[in-house]
């Protein structure tokens, strides 16, 4: 592990990597989709389900829409990086897993308070809780850690144990800024130093307007509605694949809609047109989805399915 | 004899979980070991964010032996059946014992139950109590399929004597028992052993864990009331957040910081929920200008720089959140200053309740409400008005949106940034009080007009859609509602006939809703199935929910004044009486009839009176006829039924103008008065004279009786 304070935000993230790696995860790429928080990957929604093993750490940019804010609020964005880490079963020694990847970004327990603090976490659209803590330091949260008992309305088993990073947050209080857009991106002696603002101001900005403004609502809608259409019908169709003869239950695919639809719905959100009432079944209908995905995944291999299944009477 | 150590490590317990946690244990472990037939002296529980501990001490060795006797058989029954009694007892005929029965001879198998050591019961009782213990909410981890509230690490079980301590033989899925804890996490992980609780407790507090949450909790005040002290400042008392601070750490630093200048403005309620919903910090004020000027935050252990640099990192999440406040602040204020039209607006939108409309349509009612409350409690009409219609308003501001419980606070600082009168602010502030059996009752009578006309529209708008409490659901608060209604009444005096004016709410709302055109749904939602059922029986109606919700009041009343130490069959006896909807007279009444039959005057006399009443109910049962002709003093053959005669009228004279004036306790103290006379008048006479006249005219005596008490309470329903 490399010595003394990281300098930049990518030090940070670099040492997360590293970390993770060194502890056996594997070293997952963002997913190509836009989701809302890192717990979308389908490493962490789909195979939290079922019963083989899992380990795998990742950074998963993420947006939130309605937390746009031009990109002058020192620490809120409409897309913003998270840390992921999704262990199954949950290892017993999670906490001081947990605890070595702060020691690995520099934070020295000599000088700081770090506390778990109860923290149930729920996805409603996710049909998904868990039990866990928020993880502060000093007063400052810098993680959620939860262990999964629900996903998809899934009984999890094992249990996954979930960790999630706010990457900015974290590393601005490593790092002591006070702006996310004065920090660091890369080395700041580099000969091209890069400020986070120098990366994402613009982004933020143009984004921000689009959110709240000028994102077409009526063609949302219809988004929305032909994802939620194509994921029922991906997964509606029959397990076996008349192509090449071979079992092929299409969950992947289904689930990228079940994200879209999901993003879409928060894009609507942020633009106001979804009123208390709505919002809740809009909800709704993005956990039917995750639910039905849930339900294909734990009919494959990678969701335990050995074959001997009652489906084989199809 | 052993002392038992117990404790179930395990990662972070919530801190609001380990009260009762700590109660479970003890009493589920020491239940079940007595149950087991263990005898002990002493059992205290403790915990730790990170820990339950439990020491019994003097726990036997043993439990008894024990011999079992079952009946079996009779010694003549049919071979089969002793063959199945000889199986289910495990023992062969010859052990078996004939014993004379009833019914002749019956086998008896003694059973010999031998004693079982302490260890073994320990073992099978703790891993009863760990599998189904009761917390709040509880998950699993890893592969297995334990339940505790976050994982469960470790279980230190000792049994300790003079001759050496003894691990607990116990496995819990995969978890073994053992004589080994840990320290605090950061600054003694080390595992260590011990051999009993002095050991145990003495290494742990070497170990940097302060086990007792009650000496965590004393420290952290004391700490933070002395450094605050230091610099002329006082900490202000917060137990629940005491509490809840001792259950996050093992070893409690406290550390007191200030608040940025810019931060100093926003009033004290809005610094000291920000402070303590986000961060768990302890507010800090200035005595001399009553304004929070420093945090106390309580870390987890001591660091290498004095908390220099934790306390520099909470500083820096403080700022960031007042910054929230006080964009808030500045948001809400400009609204307010504007004269809060966007608040009104917004109201309009949010509902309040699907069948009782909008926020804003409830507003509109309170208002109207408050204005005729008004005159009864001495408040002028208007200003009540102007006060119902801002009451509610900050329920739309960005602050209360961000921290509910500021609701009304922050209503009053935007109302006094308006420039609205003191009285209306104020009753912005007060008019959700009071909000249980303790909490302050306001007084002032523009806030007592809008308090009492939200729970009033509150009550009737649910009563009038059916949706009242039953059992342990009462989602809407509407207990409490009552009970505020009824504080307010008794606690400024108040002389309303609550009947009536319910009545009237009633037939408003449904005259209301009945004529809104525009709203057909607000309409059916509330009264078209009533409406229907009753024929547009309006007034029919009205009435009969109003009596439903009389005698709600009455039940909470009940409560209440139970809780005030008088019997509920004394309220029973004043709710009898006329214009029990009075609730001011209702309680004058029973206060001064609980207060009367304290003496023994009184409780006697409730034994004469009854005694009365039971000869004159069975005599005109038996005659069908009502003894109320009035006794004639000419046939009183006996000096005590001429004494009693006398005691009558003067007790009558007295009585009549003390009712008038509604002074009760003078008329229960005349009515007291008739118990001497009573007695001796039934220690002396025969009611049931031979001579019928005579007779008749005790009766119509006992009928005065009768009347005369029970113009002052219906004694027939006093218990003894």
């Amino acid at each position: 592990m490399s010595d003394g304070k990281p300098r930049s935000f990518q030090e940070i993230i670099l040492r997360l990597q590293t970390y993770w790696a060194s502890k056996g995860c594997a070293i997952l790429q963002p997913y190509d989709m836009e989701v809302g928080a890192g717990t979308f990957h389908p490493a962490t929604t789909l195979r939290s389900l079922g019963t083989r093993p899992w380990a795998a750490a990742y950074v998963q940019p993420s947006r939130r829409p309605t937390d746009g804010r031009y990109g002058e609020n020192p620490n809120r964005m409409q897309h913003y990086y998270q840390y992921q880490v999704l262990i199954k079963p949950s290892p017993p020694d999670l906490q001081e897993l947990y605890l070595g990847s702060l020691a690995a970004i520099g934070i020295d327990f000599d000088y700081h308070d770090i506390r778990f603090v109860e923290d149930d976490w729920e996805s409603p659209t996710l049909g998904a809780w868990g039990l866990g803590w928020e993880v502060w330091c000093d007063g400052m949260e810098v993680s959620q850690f939860t262990y999964f008992q629900q996903v998809g309305g899934h009984d999890c088993h094992p249990v996954s144990g979930e960790l999630t990073y706010g990457l900015e947050r974290l590393a601005m209080y490593v790092l002591g800024i006070d702006h996310v857009m004065d920090m660091p991106f890369n080395d700041p002696d580099a000969p091209i130093a890069l400020k986070y603002g120098d990366v994402f101001r613009q982004t933020e900005e143009e984004y921000s307007r689009w959110n709240f403004d000028v994102a077409d609502t009526d063609k949302l809608l219809q988004f929305f509605e032909a994802a939620e259409a194509e994921c029922a019908r991906i997964l509606d169709q029959p397990a076996e694949d008349p192509r090449s003869g071979k079992r092929i239950v299409m969950v992947h695919p289904a689930y990228d809609q079940c994200i879209k639809a999901s993003h879409f719905f928060n894009l609507l959100d942020a633009r106001g047109v979804i009123s208390v009432t709505e919002r809740q079944a809009y909800i709704g209908r993005v956990r039917a989805l995750a639910k039905r995905c849930a339900d294909a995944f734990v009919e494959t291999k990678a969701g335990g399915w050995t074959g001997n299944a009652p489906e084989a009477a199809n | 004899m052993p002392d038992l150590l117990i404790e179930l490590f395990s990662e972070e317990i919530p801190a609001r979980m380990q009260a009762g946690a700590r109660e479970a244990l003890r009493q589920r472990v020491t239940d079940g070991l007595v149950e087991a037939g263990l005898t002990y002296g002493h059992a205290r529980a403790w915990s730790t964010p990170r820990r339950l501990v439990l020491a019994i001490e003097g726990l036997s060795a043993r439990s008894p032996d024990l011999k079992e006797e079952r009946k079996g058989p009779r010694v003549d029954a049919p071979e089969k059946a002793l063959e199945g009694f000889l199986r289910s007892t495990g023992l062969t005929k010859d052990q078996l014992e004939a014993r004379d029965d009833k019914k002749g001879q019956v086998w008896i198998a003694v059973i010999d139950k031998p004693g079982r050591d302490a260890a073994e019961i320990v073992a099978e009782v703790l891993e009863g109590v760990i599998r189904s213990f009761p917390w709040p909410k509880s998950m699993r981890w890893g592969a297995g399929s334990l339940r505790w509230v976050r994982p469960l690490q470790s279980i230190l079980c000792l049994l300790t004597t003079e001759a050496g301590a003894e691990v607990v033989p116990l496995d819990i899925d995969g978890i073994r028992a053992g004589d080994t804890t840990r320290g605090h996490r950061f600054m003694a992980p080390e595992p260590f052993r011990v051999t009993g609780f002095e050991d145990y407790a003495v290494r742990l507090k070497r170990a940097r864990v302060m086990l007792d949450q009650d000496e965590r909790a004393e420290q952290i005040w004391h700490d933070a009331t002395n450094a605050a002290f230091a610099q002329g400042l006082e900490v202000v008392e917060d137990k629940g957040l005491l509490t809840e601070v001792a259950g996050l750490v093992e070893w409690p630093v406290v550390l007191m910081g200030a608040i940025g200048e810019a931060f100093l403005d926003l009033p004290p309620e809005v610094l000291q929920t920000s402070m303590k919903e986000h961060q768990k910090f302890f507010s800090v004020k200035d005595p001399k200008t009553g304004r929070i000027v420093r945090f106390v935050t309580v870390a987890n252990r001591e660091t290498a720089d004095n908390g220099e640099t934790i306390l520099k990192g909470n500083g820096k999440v403080l700022s960031a959140r007042l910054s929230d406040a006080a964009f808030f602040w500045g948001n809400d204020l400009a609204v307010a200053k504007a004269g809060m039209e966007d608040w009104r607006d917004a109201l309009t939108h949010v509902t309040f309740q699907s069948a009782l409309g909008s926020q804003a349509d409830r507003i509109a009612r309170i208002a109207a409400l408050a204005r005729e409350i008004a005159p009864m409690v001495g408040a002028d009409p208007d200003l009540a008005e102007q006060a119902a219609k801002v009451a509610k308003l900050d329920l739309a501001s960005q602050m209360v949106y961000e921290f509910p419980e500021l609701q009304g606070l922050m209503g009053r600082y935007y109302a006094a940034a308006a420039g609205l009168p003191a009285e209306v602010a104020e009753a912005c502030a007060l008019h959700y009080k009071p909000l249980g059996p303790s909490d302050e009752v306001p007084t002032a009578p523009v806030s007592v007009a809008v308090a009492l006309a939200d729970k009033l529209d509150t009550l009737t708008g649910f009563w009038a859609i059916d949706e009242t409490p039953t059992g342990s659901k009462d989602p809407f608060a509407l207990r409490r509602a009552a009970l505020g209604v009824i504080r307010l009444v008794l606690v400024n005096g108040l002389r309303v006939a609550l009947n009536t004016s319910v009545t009237a709410i009633f037939q408003a709302r449904m005259i209301m809703e009945a004529t809104d055109q525009e709203r057909p749904e607000f309409q059916s939602a509330l009264f078209a199935a009533l409406l229907n059922k009753n024929k547009g029986d309006f007034l029919g109606l009205a009435q009969a929910k109003s009596a439903d919700l009389l005698s709600f009041f009455h039940d909470r009343l009940k409560v209440h004044l139970r809780a005030e130490g008088i019997r509920h069959d004394v309220i029973d006896a004043c709710l009898a009486m006329p214009c029990n909807d009075d609730l001011t007279l209702l309680v004058n009444r029973a206060q001064s009839l609980n207060a009367v039959l304290t003496t023994e005057d009184g409780e006697n006399l409730v034994q004469g009176f009854k005694r009365a009443n039971n000869i004159l109910t069975q005599a005109e049962e038996k005659d069908r006829v009502e003894y109320s002709f009035g006794a004639d003093r000419k046939f009183a053959d006996d000096p005590a039924e001429a004494a009693l005669f006398d005691a009558l009228d003067a007790a009558e004279a007295a009585i009549g103008p003390a009712m008038e004036a509604e002074d009760f306790a003078k008329a229960m103290a005349a009515m007291a008065a008739l118990r001497a006379p009573i007695d001796a008048f039934f220690e002396a006479v025969q009611v049931n004279s031979d001579n019928e006249i005579i007779r008749r005219n005790r009766l119509n005596l006992l009928h005065r009786i009768r009347a005369t008490c029970g113009s002052v309470a219906d004694l027939t329903r006093i218990d003894g």
